[in-house]
């Protein structure tokens, strides 16, 4: 878990990683340490104040270097919100994200359904699940030139959409997508707070972080 | 444009992630905003100027100037 200045959804990305039964190690933006860690999330917020473009900075933090590389090495990444936006800065994922259609900061609980069961972070949903998450979001508009759009559905990358079409505008209703090795995986909304019906709309986010202890343990194997 | 007295965290957070992408030399950089309106013959300048200290910017903070392409 990842904390750069201005990070707000660290405590509940480590609450949902103890919910799936794993361990939560903080990671510091200023460090080149990962502490051996087996997967990175990189949480929602406001990283930098979102200075220059949302993202752009963090994607420059000393942290962010090593999760590059450890990324080219397979690591599982998940970033979420404001950590989807720094894994495209860091050109780790295609495309951007921007200003919503509409300019409205959005804050709700919608549906999205799940394109690829098949990344690190996917593996315990079947294709066509549908998870009740929140979204809350001001620069959450998915963009990318019509090529990589199509390379993305082509590939199956897109991994998830917005079942009632995107409240921001975002390119053919992508809320999330992939890398092409899978194990890179950035989406708007917050699977993270959606661990619990006593604090989230559902529990149906937590199959993110126990694919990816599904995953590890098993390559562990 | 911040005016110079104005500090610019922006401009020191971009100058500080210039460092860590391997540029040296860059002592400071100030972020400011630069609009383009296509407007018709009837705006003269004066109401350009008036609408860029009374909207676009603020002249509390910031300074402008206004050319004609």
């Amino acid at each position: 878990m990842i904390t750069f200045p201005g990070t707000l959804d660290d405590v509940d990305a480590a609450r949902a990683v103890r919910r799936a039964g794993a361990e939560a190690v903080p990671l510091w933006h200023a460090d080149h340490d990962l502490r051996g860690v087996d997967a990175v999330v990189v949480p929602g917020g406001f990283s930098y104040g979102d200075y220059l473009r949302a993202g752009a900075i963090a994607s420059l933090a000393p942290i962010m270097r090593e999760v590059v590389d450890a990324a080219g090495r397979g690591l599982p990444v998940l970033g979420i919100c404001n950590g989807f936006q720094i894994l495209c800065e860091a050109h780790l994922l295609p495309g951007a994200l921007v200003a919503n259609a509409g300019l409205h900061f959005l804050c709700r609980d919608l549906v999205l359904t799940v394109e690829n069961g098949r990344t690190a972070w996917t593996g315990d949903y079947a294709a066509g699940a549908e998870l009740l998450v929140p979204l809350k979001s001001q620069e959450g508009r998915y963009v990318a030139d019509a090529a990589t759009l199509d390379e993305l559905e082509g590939e199956g990358r897109v991994v998830f959409r917005y079942r009632d079409g995107a409240p921001n505008g975002s390119a053919r209703d992508i809320a999330g997508i992939t890398n092409p090795a899978g194990n890179v995986v950035g989406l708007m909304p917050h699977p993270e707070h959606a661990t619990s019906t006593l604090t989230g709309p559902s529990d149906d986010g937590l199959g993110l972080f126990t694919s990816v202890l599904s995953a590890t343990v098993a390559a562990a194997s | 444009m911040p005016k110079p007295e104005i500090l610019d965290v922006q401009g020191q957070a971009v100058t500080r992630a210039l460092g860590r992408i391997g540029v040296s030399g860059v002592s400071g950089v100030r972020q400011g905003k630069h609009f383009e309106l296509e407007v018709d013959d009837t705006v003269d300048d004066e109401t350009l100027h008036r609408l860029a200290g009374s909207l676009l910017a603020n002249p509390v903070i910031e300074d402008w100037t206004v050319t004609r392409l």
